[in-house]
């Protein structure tokens, strides 16, 4: 171990665990599953990290948190000095100490994974994080000079924000339009409580509003204003709109009463508070046995979910094995301790009904492994004559999302692809359109939380620079 | 917030004109859009047609009829109060262009959105039909304002209070019949629209419905307001509201509006239950 500066020590092969609710207890509440570090495990946890000269988990980092140094102020016990270091790439390291997948990012790169676990990055930024929030909530970054520039975020979720922030830390003025009544985006609708408190994302949007950005929540760009029309109020926008349209397989009995896309599904719990109907309005329907039809990460925070509002079995259906399944391992993990049933291998054929037109049972058939097809996976192929019925009274859809297309569909000269994606510059966000700038799903198709952050900020810093060069308008 | 300007009871006991200032909404909003609204915090959303809009005035006006939680609960509301939130406009405008002879058929208080729809139509140098109906004379809304923008506003009523004894299908049947017709556009309960395509029909003429399915945020993203239209799938919120009437599977569309009625009917009873007193008997 060359490039480590640490003195040499007995490595502790595994991450320090993390406490958590235990299974039985938590698949009947939102409580977070993960209650975090204490500072004493934060302790143990950072002084794993061999703070590498030069640091393969921050190339692993959409962002570039400098994360050595970060988990070095934690191990000396300077919790504020370490939250200082993260919010230098990060708005939200709250939620993406939460939702980030590390195992493929920072803790992928890690240099201790090679032979033991990796250190825990993700569990000692969200330590650091709430430490912060714990003592008085996030600070606002140092604001540079107002420039005069006004510009326009189309959106409030995770690319939205990031860009905003950078943006209004640079000295511009910043309008974010949202179309929900709440801000957030993904984060809001999408992410159930257990993984993500609410209230950690009304906190780090607290940040933006004491910076001065401003929201404008219910305002659906496409419809109560168009692109052109910012264009002509703003020195530049960002659309950061997200996916969000959901997909459905077109089989037989999608239309019963009691299937859902995952986004309605979610958005009723989530945003529109359905897990405490009837005190909240927006009902759910909480039925004995669910089947979730996906294996993502959406999937499994359906099928979670699920559980949690009162299903006595939730049975995820996955056309291949657990080896392709899409999710971040964790949420896998968790939902199986959680008692969530995994039927492998199987696909959804057609959804029965009972006489009054409300789901009964799933028909589904079993899946054979067969060779990689485009995406490197083994191509799934229906076994002939295994068809099976599973009894429920919800199905859920959890097979992704398309492109909304009202920003397209109002902006006729915006360039956007065949499925309707804008088309934007990976790396400026830079679209057809002079000072229209684009990032996050719109752009790639539904990705996650951290690189639709990654894209809201180097759009921010493509459009920092094309701001200064632009003359102030009269 | 959006305020409401002006709140009138256009049908005892339980059909009231809105009034909201709404200067964005209402510069944008064309006929055949609707809003979302939501009136407090632990609110549901829920999309409600456009009855009027002056943009010059800066105004949108709505027509709510107090038959669950929220409509109740905005029922109460007053003039100089604030809508918490209000989302729109949405959904495509009403396609309007000149067309010779066009029959507008509304049942209940869906003759409201067909109110701007009729007047655009109008504008557009067409003839306007109305053909409207209720239970009885009591219950019908807009005869006035309708009379205004339609050359002619047949009036059906079931018991035969007002106008020709029966339902609006009989009327737009013997108005069919005259020929001449290019389009009808029908707005109410979708067991009403059902029977007015059914009646078209046979005739060829187009026709355009106004689905009203449940929908959560009505900007879709959630795609619980599906509806099947000539054998796909569409969702109502963004590719409609308004579809051929004589392609829309109106079986499915039907049984999912009912999907929540045991869940509406527990939060209108808790919600009573907390208020007594508060609404007349």
């Amino acid at each position: 171990m060359k490039e480590a500066t640490a003195t040499p020590k007995k490595i502790v092969p595994k991450k320090t665990p993390i406490p958590e609710q235990p299974p039985d207890v938590r698949r009947s509440n939102f409580n977070e599953v993960s209650l975090g570090y204490t500072p004493e495990l934060a302790i143990q946890e950072a002084s794993r990290c061999l703070n590498c000269k030069k640091p393969a988990c921050v190339e692993g980092c959409p962002v570039g948190v400098p994360i050595p140094r970060f988990i070095k102020a934690i191990r000396e016990g300077n919790f504020d000095g370490a939250i200082a270091v993260i919010k230098e790439s990060n708005l939200l390291p709250a939620v993406c100490g939460r939702v980030c997948p590390q195992e493929n990012q920072c803790e992928k790169k890690c240099l201790l994974g090679k032979k033991f676990e990796p250190v825990g990055i993700g569990r000692l930024e969200r330590f650091a994080a709430d430490q912060a929030l714990a003592n008085g909530g996030l600070q606002e970054p140092p604001i540079s000079l107002p420039t005069g520039k006004r510009v326009a975020v189309v959106g409030s979720g995770p690319s939205g924000l990031s860009c905003a922030y950078e943006l209004a830390r640079q000295g511009h003025h910043v309008c974010i339009y949202e179309a929900l009544h709440e801000a957030g985006g993904v984060l809001v609708y999408g992410i159930p409580e257990f993984r993500l408190p609410k209230s950690i994302v009304y906190s780090e949007i607290e940040v933006l509003k004491k910076m001065g950005v401003e929201i404008v929540t219910n305002a659906v760009v496409g419809k109560l204003i168009t692109i052109d029309e910012i264009m002509k109020e703003y020195d530049a926008c960002f659309i950061g709109s997200g996916a969000g349209l959901p997909k459905f397989m077109g089989i037989d009995g999608e239309n019963l009463n009691g299937v859902y896309s995952a986004n309605e599904f979610l958005t009723r719990v989530n945003l529109m508070r359905a897990y405490r109907f009837p005190e909240f309005d927006t009902p759910v329907k909480h039925g004995d046995r669910v089947a979730v039809f996906g294996g993502g990460n959406v999937a499994m925070d359906a099928a979670r979910t699920a559980l949690r509002i009162g299903a006595a079995e939730v049975i995820l259906v996955y056309r291949r094995s657990l080896l392709e399944l899409p999710a971040r391992r964790e949420e896998v993990h968790h939902a199986q301790e959680e008692g969530i049933q995994f039927e492998l291998c199987t696909n959804p054929v057609r959804i029965l009904g009972d006489d009054r037109g409300q789901v009964r049972a799933i028909e589904c058939v079993r899946m054979d492994l067969c060779e990689l097809d485009a995406s490197g996976r083994r191509s799934p192929k229906p076994v002939l004559g295994s068809e099976f019925e599973i009894p429920v009274t919800i199905a859920i859809v959890a097979l992704g999302t398309g492109a909304n297309p009202l920003i397209a569909q109002s902006a006729k000269n915006l360039e956007v692809s065949k499925k309707l994606y804008i088309v934007a510059d990976p790396e400026t966000g830079r679209t057809n359109l002079e000072g229209v700038y684009a990032g996050g799903d719109i752009v790639t198709g539904s990705a996650t939380v951290i690189s639709a952050m990654g894209a809201g900020r180097k759009a921010a810093k493509a459009m920092h620079e094309y701001l200064l060069q632009k003359k102030t308008r009269n | 917030m959006p305020k409401i300007l002006e709140k009138k009871l256009l049908r005892k006991p339980d059909v009231f004109y809105f009034k909201i200032a709404a200067p964005l909404i209402s510069k944008k909003a064309q006929p055949g859009q609707f809003v979302i609204l939501r009136l407090h915090d632990k609110g549901e959303r829920i999309p409600i047609s456009l009855a009027d809009i002056n943009p010059e005035e800066g105004t949108i006006s709505l027509i709510v009829m107090a038959v669950g939680k929220t409509t109740t609960e905005m029922s109460l509301m007053n003039e100089g109060d604030d809508i918490l939130d209000l989302c729109g406009p949405l959904g495509s405008p009403t396609h309007i262009e000149h067309a010779a002879k066009v029959i507008v058929v509304g049942g209940g208080f869906g003759v409201a959105p067909l109110y701007p729809i009729a007047r655009a139509f109008k504008a557009a140098g067409s003839e306007v039909v109305c053909v409207m109906g209720a239970r009885s004379r009591d219950l019908l809304i807009y005869e006035k304002e309708m009379g205004q923008v339609c050359s002619r506003v047949l009036i059906t009523t079931d018991d035969g209070s007002a106008g020709m004894k029966g339902v609006v299908t009989e009327a737009l049947r013997q108005e069919l019949e005259k020929g001449g017709t290019s389009l009808v556009i029908t707005v109410g309960p979708a067991i009403m629209m059902k029977f007015v395509s059914e009646t078209t029909r046979p005739f060829g003429v187009k026709t355009v419905v106004s689905l009203n399915p449940i929908m959560v945020d009505g900007t879709g993203m959630c795609g619980g307001c599906r509806v099947i239209v000539g054998g796909k799938t569409f969702f109502a919120c963004t590719d409609g509201p308004e579809f051929d009437g004589h392609l829309v599977d109106w079986d499915i569309l039907m049984n999912r509006q009912k999907s929540y009625l045991p869940e509406q009917k527990e939060s209108f009873d808790a919600w009573k239950q907390r208020h007594t007193g508060v609404l007349c008997e």
